[in-house]
């Protein structure tokens, strides 16, 4: 007698927990031959509100780990993802992806993971200095966490896509509230559990599935977020986050790159983006 | 302590007058728009006056650009930029350098010159703004053959034609600010000094010419806030470089969204000065005093917030009261004035508002008996005590010599307090406890904190805000990087 | 009463520095640079303290002091004669019928390094021989070693040795290293009884020096706000020019005010600055720059 199959409930990702959207609405998500594949969560910006107060919340005391830490997190990731790399790359595949596309997409997110990890206690020495001035003070300036991030995750390359933007920003000492890939969502979810289970604090990642035109208006303008990454190249869109992101004078980075598997998706600079400069002066003279 | 008259350490020796001589310096009755290296007049031929704000006296009449102005400008530096940018790096350093020393020779002209347009002290401007605005120059002349070593494993390239729009607090400064970096990666300039203080911008235009700069590699066009706007919306230009006031600042993001148009905005601020208990008092009092009173407070880092624990506020504000008797406000080309006239009857008005605002909201007031001139734009340096983080001279940035103080009583308490506004621009710490300070200074939110220290600064240290005091960074290694691109 | 040295105020010397820079460059012109310059004068606590010194050599300084330069009119004299005790007795005599004052220093003067009982006895000998002013130096030995209350003690018992004179007391602030141990040094001073704290001795380098000076007049300036005594200052050593002279007085004046200036509470320990003030006086009033030549150096 044949088994029937326990289907998997996709949920949002809010503060290390998967509750459902409060708005209770849905939105059906088909593979390339338009059959039903899920029913994913239709995220509502009072979903949205939610998860930037517990960001807030969380960026404090997950900028404050050491920086040996977060490192240590983001390994812990990659552990965790290279454990279920079958389930992703079987994922992927039902997105659409080819079986080698998906392969190399999975081991590319573990292998970015894994270069992250190793930047977290690296990338302050590149950007920070010493600055010589012509007083008798000593003066350094060094990088700190830009805050709260939103990300507009790409749609295309899924996992990997959000995996190259979430972890130089949270190794970086940021909080960020992702909105999924909206027509293949499910890869995101699934690296939620990833998150939830590799000692990542409840708050640091929060991913969100749903529209882009319902959400990307709130993204870019709530005043509590310090900077929204947006991936993709629809101008109307691009230059709205703009225009809203004024309101409290977000930073806004734009990818408009297609494939995230290049050698010049990963660098410290990807870090830098979401990073502030602060320049310290003090007095030398006893 | 309060038993004994502190009245007693009034000062009784007056200094007699020591005016700075203006005999050497020359100024034209009118300056035309510097343009592809000639002065040109503008081509719907209107100019407006600027004023000497101690005296509201006219001092010279300056051309007026109008977009039709701005566009020749922006079309002589994109014709200029093919070869400026192919130059070597070398070869344009030098060039950089040739500025700085023409600034330094000139450098007492300058000085006379922008405390006259400006109403600044001659001493700040002399000691402060002419060396560091030549030292800028040579700071990142140094820079243009060495781009490669600032940015490991990147090629950087220029963007094209940089517009700059800059205040009217620290003109030449903030002209050396914007020039140098983009000269050094290799972009070409249209700058707008302010409209209450072109005159400096326009002398360093007499220096480019002199330096034999290729013409239209910096143009500078005068007018005041639709000059600003046309080279905002300048379809031609790469890049936009603003430091002014934050609503500005969001209506400049606000306008080249959807374009392609780089930019580093360099904004507002409500900066906190923090006093522990434990901080070298006096040199704490001459710390606020430096903070707020530096440049009539017309400077968006002051430290416009006084913080001071519980323990010694008494002390500390007594001591900054006795502190306040001896400064000299008056003729800015008197070397002895210490707080020069503010800027423009406008910004006299705003900061008077202010003071009334505070006074209704009940702050308890406090100016020294300081004799104020009666021609001019003029404010005794003001204090409020009593406010509290609700009052609006608490929030708003006043931009003049107004310092409103509060108390605290925990390090925690005076972090929160001190990041609770939508600023992030500068902050001050004053403790000799080390570990206090590097507390502090992790925990502030702010891109420029000054320990034990304020209102310092240098072409090698990275100045720039956090939250909506802008973002990008002008001066050090930081300050090249948003005049670049990489590929 | 032993002062309490746990929360005095601390310094931070780039600080100190930078209000220092803003004194010196405050530009005194015409009749401001007179007055002060001639309120400089008045405060020269003209000294000699050389071991060659002779009977002579004091006698013909007297004479300086009670005779700057008579081709000046409405010039002052200076406020004291400073020598050693030896010399006290002819100093006494020469300055007869003049208000200039005698100070000398003593206690195993300029180190210090000597017993109680040989300081006592040099103090008094100088009180006996006629000072109105005694210039004592403070066991820096004892004070970088911690023992306060040794310093202070010593102090004390100086001050009741001087009987009617005014007791300065010389810090050697050269040796001190800090400009906390400056404060520190003061307020121990100010509490033993000092009427005067000086700087230095002029045998040390460096001598006087504007932040120190500055730390100086902070500590008198609480000292006045805890008890309403007014404590005078004297900077000694290396002030050799007007200029130098008339930074100072700026200092005083926006740091102590007006009741300070004046000899009663402030005095320059200096022997070539009279001089120089004096050929400013006369440039300023024949407008020709001077040469030394035409001023007796005695």
């Amino acid at each position: 007698m044949s088994r029937l199959d326990i289907q998997k409930t996709y949920k949002l990702y809010i503060g290390g927990k998967f509750p459902r959207t409060e708005s209770g609405r849905y939105y059906a998500v088909t593979n390339n031959k338009g059959n039903l594949i899920a029913n994913m969560c239709l995220s509502s910006r009072k979903d949205f509100r939610n998860a930037v107060v517990i960001a807030r919340k969380a960026q404090g005391s997950w900028a404050n780990a050491t920086a040996l830490n977060k490192g240590q997190v983001l390994y812990r990731i990659a552990e965790m993802l290279e454990g279920r790399k079958e389930q992703f790359v079987a994922e992927l595949m039902v997105q659409g992806e080819t079986n080698k596309n998906a392969e190399l997409e999975v081991n590319c997110a573990i292998d970015r993971l894994v270069y992250y990890a190793g930047w977290s206690d690296k990338y302050q020495q590149i950007f920070s200095s010493v600055n010589p001035v012509a007083s008798s003070h000593f003066n350094f300036s060094n990088v700190e966490p830009v805050g709260v991030v939103s990300i507009i995750a790409p749609e295309n390359q899924s996992l990997l896509g959000i995996v190259s933007l979430i972890a130089p920003a949270i190794v970086g000492g940021n909080t960020v509230i992702v909105l999924a890939s909206e027509t293949k969502p499910l890869t995101a979810i699934s690296f939620a559990e990833v998150l939830n289970s590799s000692d990542v604090p409840g708050g640091v990642v929060n991913i969100l599935t749903g529209k882009k035109e319902e959400l990307l208006s709130h993204m870019a303008s709530h005043m509590d977020v310090n900077a929204i990454i947006y991936c993709g190249k629809d101008e109307n869109q691009i230059k709205n986050i703009n225009e809203l992101a004024s309101n409290n004078l977000k930073r806004t980075i734009f990818y408009k790159k297609g494939d995230w598997t290049s050698s010049n998706s990963e660098s410290p600079y990807f870090i830098e983006k979401m990073q502030e400069l602060k320049t310290t002066w003090h007095p030398t003279e006893v | 302590m309060n038993k004994q008259d502190t009245n007693i350490f009034k000062a009784a020796w007056t200094y007699d007058e020591a005016p700075e001589s203006t005999d050497h310096i020359q100024i034209k009755k009118i300056y035309e728009l510097f343009i592809d290296g000639k002065f040109t007049k503008p081509i719907k031929g209107n100019y407006f006056d600027t004023i000497n704000p101690a005296t509201n006296k006219v001092i010279a009449s300056v051309a007026e650009a109008t977009t039709e102005d701005v566009d020749v400008a922006v079309k002589a530096a994109r014709k200029a930029f093919g070869s400026w940018s192919k130059l070597s790096g070398k070869e344009r350093g030098k060039y950089i350098f040739r500025i700085a020393r023409l600034i330094q020779e000139r450098a007492r002209e300058f000085a006379v010159i922008e405390s006259l347009d400006g109403g600044k002290p001659i001493r700040e401007s002399r000691d402060i703004d002419i060396p560091l605005a030549a030292n800028h120059f040579f700071y990142y002349a140094g820079w243009a053959d060495k781009l490669e070593y600032a940015f490991p494993n990147r090629t950087p390239k220029p963007l094209g034609v940089a517009g700059q729009i800059i205040p009217w607090n620290f003109p030449l400064l903030m002209a050396a600010w914007k020039i140098a970096p983009a000269l050094a990666t290799g972009n070409t300039v249209v700058l707008k000094p302010a409209e209450t203080t072109p005159l400096t911008a326009l002398k360093l235009a007499e220096i480019i010419q002199e330096s034999g700069l290729p013409k239209g590699v910096v143009n500078i066009v005068t007018g005041a806030g639709e000059t600003g706007a046309s080279i905002v919306n300048h379809p031609d230009i790469n890049k936009i470089a603003f430091t002014g006031s934050t609503g500005v600042g969001k209506y400049i993001q606000k306008a080249i969204a959807g374009t392609n148009k780089k930019l580093t905005l360099e904004l507002g601020g409500k900066g906190a000065n923090i006093i522990f208990e434990d901080a070298a008092i006096d040199q704490a009092v001459e710390g606020i005093v430096n903070a707020i009173f530096f440049n009539q407070g017309h400077v968006c880092c002051a430290g416009s917030r006084l913080f001071v624990q519980e323990s010694v506020a008494d002390l500390v504000i007594q001591k900054l009261k006795n502190r306040m008797e001896t400064l000299i406000v008056g003729n800015p080309l008197d070397k002895n004035t210490d707080i020069g006239a503010i800027n423009s009857k406008k910004q006299l008005q705003t900061i008077e508002n202010y003071i009334k605002i505070g006074i209704n909201e009940g702050g308890e007031i406090y100016q020294p008996k300081c004799k104020l001139p009666k021609e001019g734009n003029w404010c005794a340096p003001t204090l409020f005590i009593n406010v509290s983080q609700s009052h609006r001279i608490v929030q708003e940035e006043i931009f003049g010599p107004v310092l409103a103080i509060q108390t605290f009583r925990t390090i925690d308490e005076v972090i929160e307090k001190a990041n609770n506004t939508p600023y992030g621009l500068s902050a001050g710490v004053w403790t000799q406890n080390g570990a206090k300070i590097f507390h502090l200074t992790q925990k502030l939110e702010a891109g420029v904190i000054w320990a034990n220290t304020f209102n310092k600064f240098d072409p090698a240290s990275p100045f720039g805000g956090y939250k909506e005091s802008g973002f990008g960074r002008e001066g050090g290694l930081h300050g090249l990087k948003p005049y670049l691109k990489f590929e | 009463m032993f002062p309490n040295l746990n929360n005095l105020p601390v310094y931070d010397t780039t600080g100190v520095n930078e209000r220092i820079a803003r004194f010196c460059t405050r530009s005194i012109k015409a009749s401001s640079k007179n007055e002060g310059l001639k309120m400089a004068l008045s405060m020269i606590d003209l000294t000699t303290l050389e071991g060659k010194d002779t009977k002579g050599k004091v006698q013909q300084l007297c004479y300086k002091a009670m005779h700057p330069h008579d081709s000046l009119k409405n010039i002052p004299t200076v406020a004291a004669i400073c020598v050693y005790p030896s010399y006290v007795g002819i100093a006494k005599k020469a300055l007869e019928g003049s208000d200039i004052q005698v100070a000398s220093v003593a206690t195993a003067f300029p180190s210090g390094q000597s017993t109680l009982e040989v300081k006592l006895s040099d103090t008094k000998f100088a009180v006996d021989q006629g000072a109105d002013e005694i210039d004592m130096v403070i066991s820096r030995g004892e004070f970088l070693a911690g023992n306060y209350q040794f310093v202070f003690d010593e102090i004390a018992a100086i001050k009741e040795a001087c009987g009617k004179a005014h007791l300065k007391v010389i810090l050697e602030t050269g040796e001190l290293e800090t400009l906390d141990n400056v404060r520190k040094a003061s307020e121990i001073a100010m509490y033993a009884g000092a009427d005067f704290i000086k700087t230095s001795t002029g045998k040390i380098q460096p001598a006087a020096t504007l932040p120190v000076t500055y730390v100086m007049f902070d500590a008198i300036k609480d000292y006045y706000l805890k008890t309403g005594k007014m404590i005078g200052m004297k900077p000694a050593g290396g002030i050799s020019t007007s200029k130098i002279a008339l930074q100072y007085l700026v200092m005083l004046n926006e740091v102590l005010g007006e009741k300070w200036m004046n000899k009663k509470y402030f005095r320059f320990g200096a022997s070539s600055l009279t001089n120089d003030i004096l050929m400013q006086l006369v440039k300023a009033e024949t407008g020709i720059y001077q040469s030394i030549n035409y001023f007796s150096k005695d």
